[in-house]
């Protein structure tokens, strides 16, 4: 029974649940007289709704009751809510039209809820959803971004023209136009980045109870943010006051930023609960989340980077058209704005930078933050830029980059988007992974590659990230309509266990072990004898949730606040127990002392004493130990660095292999390294799963999804992937009170960037400079095809 | 809806319960009708299981070829030693189908019959000129696989067993698409005394013989005999992973690679 504090690496305290099969999941709760709900959803990407026929459903074996749009409008059930407004460079503000619960009027994507059907069993509830006859007179739809802009495109929203949600711009347009004067050199690029669908392993669910004697509701839901889907869905859609609420979320395998929404599901299904006066049950198939789940990325691109004769860079244009999909989601006008144009100044000293963002409807499925979220499309376009730079001008990518890098000693440095970076040493990130990857040896690996009849090809990106979302001023200028802290509360109890209650979630990164790591440090507190509570309103003071690399840098800051103010309390009992003042007692590995004596009282004793307040001056001391703090940060952080991949690809079938990964990254203070490791880990392949396998494709013509199920979708696998070397670089946050800078989104954003520069590096022989994502093996081999037969033309 | 669910003990008994359903389906490993079924795409009045008929997973070297019984699973072809001394290209190719979870459920007997576009074994058995053995006659492969999931067999005929000739050399290579791992292109080379047979799966609408390529290797078996051939691209599949040109293509790389690849097993 012993403390394990920071930089240890214990095995993961919640694994124990997983790994047995006892995790507790919302498809796992069973509740006295639940029904099962299915949602009858559009097989339409675009058309009108006319008449809904229920009558033979709601004749079914087992049928309770079928709801539709118009029943949730005639209650003055509200849209699904907005967090974040975006203003247009014109000050317009963004067009925000109505998202209702269940479409009424109108169906704007494949898979848009019009009705659900309630039933005894979800088999009856999904047989029954057959037979709801939905009248639909089907029309055009717009599925690419270009055609949405057309004048003569069909509209998305009626009350939206040209389907434009809002023209949108950061930086200083004149200063990029000086530098594009100035330049002599001018690296171009156009790219797409791929829509993503994010999969988490665990589909959505969600089961929804009214308490009819204390008019009082409970949603059981797989959500990354319980407190905030009470917010929203209390506050602004159901109109059911906030402590008439409960929101749980328990285990959930897996976000990815997929269950940081608040969605149409969680808010029906709460409403008929209410209605029926019985628990109602929805758990998502796979096939039901391809379209019904946020999707992710879906940005068309083109940019320029201007550069002085040297090599210097002086200035960066950006104009990118972002896909919404059919609605406004809860961040989404915030992903491709906030979160996209403030990191293209990546690790660089980039004088200059404007970019245009036109936000765009279509019917497709609504697109918002998936892992990474505008960081990794920031990072694509400019370490893309900076390797096509590197081909026309002839300076080497490693050169080219030094020559740019923004120097440890010019920390902390202001970008001309907004953000000042506190802390970092990309030069480190990069010098450690030349090392570590053996770039020395890469030419040989060539050679002997192209011995066998491959090419092979070495890529290389750096980033910067800006995550610990985030600070609440700077978050509210930019258009947030909600705070960022996050709150903590550290109770402990009479024997001196410990329960720290926070608004986090935790689906994955290991937060049961490393806040209790944090614990057990600052305490002393045995590292097993501390608990950590999270996902329930009722239970946790109100918080913001685990998303953008937040959790530890906001999370884990309130945490050490509130363990503070405990040691604070812990002073001042002890200072009464031991009869000194309590300027005299320090509070050192796990004891309270009186300084320059041999007398003190354990951790144990004060918690004891703590509860036992026979003697205390109530006056001036309360009984308890129980402490609670909100941290709010001053600054992002910016976790960065270096990643290098080699692949080879097999000229005659466009066969890819990634041969090897190194990642050098810069999470500042780490807690726990097995734990660092892995969410880079998992991080990189998402990266390299868009990078080669990943693509959410529509059908231009019906707007129908494509790739709709794992036959068509590729997740990236275990035999695709080589062993990853990661070698973490550490500067401390010059403003986290541990010096942490989060590492959930790294991999994912360094990643793409990384994989297709070395597929582009190893078609250099050929003239290519770009290659869009997933680099299938058919796109290569059509790019070397088309490559071979223009040089044979030219021959 | 209801569905019937029979386990019958000998071959008369499963043949009679199907030809009485009103639409059974025969019930193998189930590793397309299953999942089939889930998805609301198959909708059964009965289903006859054939796992209790006796004598039908087996593998026995026999005078002149292999014979594999139409249950015995993927699995248990692919660490057969049988079956690697006789055609280790059959045992390697029953290895790589879909994964493991399907290896341990799936069916020879049920993999042919289904005849899936992108499937394996019918490659195998058009290349090795098998035999399908029914439970009322045999049938050449040549003769067996129709068109897009669909064979010579009756509605109510079971598959009993597979017999296959013993090649000089044989090999399979194919193109897994990534996401579903079925093969975008598998081509099966057989090279026997009197010939070459070439079968190509995944390509086009179901698994084919191509007689251009079976002359050139006949001619001469060596990767640098196919050369000058090329696939017409007109009859084969487009989709999402790949399209018409690249599969025929990758038609030729893989047959290549197949004939180097028997020539070294050799």
């Amino acid at each position: 029974m012993t403390a394990i504090g920071i930089g240890q690496a214990p095995k993961r305290k919640e694994d124990v649940r997983f790994l047995t099969g006892r995790g507790r999941y919302v498809s796992d709760i069973k509740l006295h007289n639940m029904a099962a709900a299915f949602f009858v959803r559009s097989p339409h990407a675009h058309a009108k709704i006319g008449a809904i026929d229920s009558s033979a459903a709601l004749e079914a074996e087992g049928v309770v009751a079928v709801f539709t749009g118009a029943d949730l409008e005639a209650a003055k059930v509200g849209g699904l809510p907005v967090g974040w407004g975006i203003t247009g460079s014109d000050g317009e503000p963004m067009k925000e039209p109505f998202y209702p619960v269940l479409a009424v009027g109108k169906v704007r994507h494949v898979g848009d809820p019009v009705a659900v059907v309630v039933a005894e069993t979800p088999e009856q509830a999904q047989a029954a959803a057959d037979l709801v006859m939905v009248d639909y007179e089907p029309l055009t739809p717009v599925v690419s971004m270009l055609d949405a802009l057309k004048p003569e495109a069909p509209l998305v929203h009626e009350d939206v023209p040209q389907n434009l949600c809002c023209d949108w711009a950061m930086g200083d347009e004149a200063a990029v136009e000086e530098a594009r004067q100035k330049a002599a050199h001018i690296a171009r690029i156009e790219l797409v980045n791929n829509r993503l669908i994010g999969n988490p392993m665990e589909p959505r669910a969600a089961i929804a109870e009214y308490d009819r004697a204390r008019d009082h509701y409970t949603l059981y839901t797989t959500s990354q943010f319980p407190h905030v889907v009470r917010f929203l869905m209390g506050g602004l859609v159901l109109n059911i006051p906030q402590h008439k609420l409960r929101v749980v979320a328990p285990d959930v395998g897996g976000g990815f930023g997929v269950k940081q929404f608040h969605y149409a599901e969680e808010a029906a299904l709460t409403f008929i609960a209410g209605k029926l006066c019985r628990p109602v049950k929805w758990v998502s198939e796979r096939s039901e989340g391809f379209v019904s789940d946020r999707q992710g990325r879906d940005h068309v691109t083109e940019a320029e980077l201007m550069l002085d004769e040297n090599g210097k860079f002086l200035g960066l244009w950006v104009s990118t058209l972002a896909n919404m999909g059919g609605y406004l989601s809860t961040f989404g006008p915030n992903i491709p704005t906030n979160l996209y144009a403030p990191l293209l100044s990546g690790v660089y000293k980039l004088p200059a930078i404007f970019c245009n963002v036109k936000v765009v409807f279509t019917n497709t499925l609504p697109v918002d933050a998936y892992r990474g979220a505008g960081r990794p499309e920031a990072t694509f376009v400019l370490e893309r830029l900076v390797d096509v730079a590197a081909i026309e001008t002839g300076i080497d990518k490693i050169e080219i980059r030094r020559r740019n890098m923004i120097s440890k000693e010019e920390y902390p440095y202001q970008t001309p988007v907004v953000v000042e970076y506190d802390s970092g040493d990309p030069m480190a990130c990069l010098d450690k992974a030349i090392e570590v990857a053996d770039i020395a040896g890469f030419e040989a690996r060539r050679t002997e590659a192209a011995r066998r009849g491959k090419y092979r090809g070495l890529g290389l990106s750096t980033y910067v990230e800006a995550c610990g979302l985030a600070p609440s001023r700077l978050a509210g200028q930019m258009g947030a309509r909600g705070g960022l802290y996050e709150s903590a509360t550290v109770r402990v109890h009479p024997t001196s266990h410990v329960s720290v209650m926070i608004g986090t979630h935790n689906h994955g990164q290991g937060h049961e072990t490393t806040f209790a790591q944090i614990v057990s440090e600052q305490l002393g507190v045995p590292f097993e004898d501390i608990d950590i509570v999270f996902g329930d309103t009722d239970r946790v003071q109100f918080g913001m949730g685990t998303y953008g690399s937040r959790s530890l840098v906001v999370g884990g800051a309130a945490l050490s606040k509130a363990g503070d103010k405990v040691i604070v309390k812990g002073r001042k009992i002890a200072a009464h127990l031991l009869e000194a003042s309590f300027e005299d007692i320090a509070f050192e590995k796990g004891e309270f002392k009186v300084a320059g004596t041999d007398r003190a009282k354990t951790f144990a004793e004060i918690a004891g004493a703590a509860y036992v307040p026979h003697d205390y001056p109530l006056e001036t001391l309360e009984p308890g130990l129980e402490e609670q703090a909100y941290y709010d940060p001053i600054n992002f952080t910016y976790p960065g660095g270096a990643h290098f991949c080699e692949v080879e690809i097999d000229p005659d079938s466009g066969e890819i292999e990634l041969c090897a990964y190194t990642a050098v990254d810069d999470v500042g203070t780490i807690i726990n390294p097995m734990i660092v490791e892995g969410q880079l880990h998992g991080g990189i392949v998402q990266g390299i799963g868009q990078a080669l396998f990943e693509h959410g494709i529509y059908d231009e013509e019906t707007g129908q999804l494509m790739s709709g199920s794992f036959m068509d979708y590729c997740m990236p696998r275990a035999d695709n992937l080589p062993s990853i070397t990661i070698s973490p670089q550490v500067t401390a946050c010059a403003h986290t009170p541990m010096g942490v800078k989060g590492c959930g989104e790294c991999g994912t954003i360094g990643s793409p960037a990384a994989v297709i520069n070395a597929v582009v590096d190893a078609l250099k022989p050929l003239g290519i400079t770009h290659v869009d994502m997933p680099a299938t093996p058919n796109r290569l081999w059509a790019i070397i095809r088309n490559a071979q037969s223009t040089s044979i033309a030219a021959e | 809806m209801t569905l019937a669910f029979h386990r019958p003990s000998s071959i008369a008994d499963a043949a009679k319960l199907l030809a009485g359903a009103e639409d059974g389906k025969f019930l193998a490993g189930g590793m397309t009708l299953l999942p089939t079924m889930r998805q609301r795409l198959a909708d059964p009045s009965d289903l006859v299981d054939l796992s209790s008929l006796p004598g039908l997973a087996m593998i026995e070297r026999t005078g002149d070829g292999l014979v594999i019984g139409a249950l015995t699973r993927h699995a248990d072809v692919a660490g057969s030693e049988v079956v690697k001394a006789a055609v280790p290209a059959l045992a390697a190719l029953a290895g790589r189908i879909g994964d493991p979870q399907v290896r341990y459920r799936g069916t020879i007997g049920g993999s042919i019959a289904n005849n899936d576009p992108a499937a394996d074994y019918p490659a195998a058995l058009l290349a090795l000129d098998a035999t399908v053995v029914t439970d009322r006659r045999e049938i050449a492969a040549d003769d067996f696989f129709l068109g897009t999931f669909e064979t010579a067999l009756e509605t109510d005929e079971i598959v009993t067993a597979v017999r296959f000739p013993i090649p000089l050399a044989a090999s399979y290579e194919k193109l897994r698409s990534p996401a579903s791992r079925y093969a975008l292109v598998g081509v099966f080379v057989a090279r026997f005394a009197d010939g070459v047979r070439v079968a190509v799966t995944g390509a086009g609408p179901c698994v084919f013989r191509s007689a251009d390529i079976e002359e050139a290797l006949a001619s001469a078996f060596e990767p640098s005999a196919l050369d000058r051939i090329s696939i017409d691209a007109s009859e084969l599949n487009s989709d999402l992973h790949a399209d018409a040109d690249y599969r025929a293509h990758m038609i030729m790389v893989l047959t290549k690679r197949a004939v180097a690849a028997a020539i070294a097993g050799h």
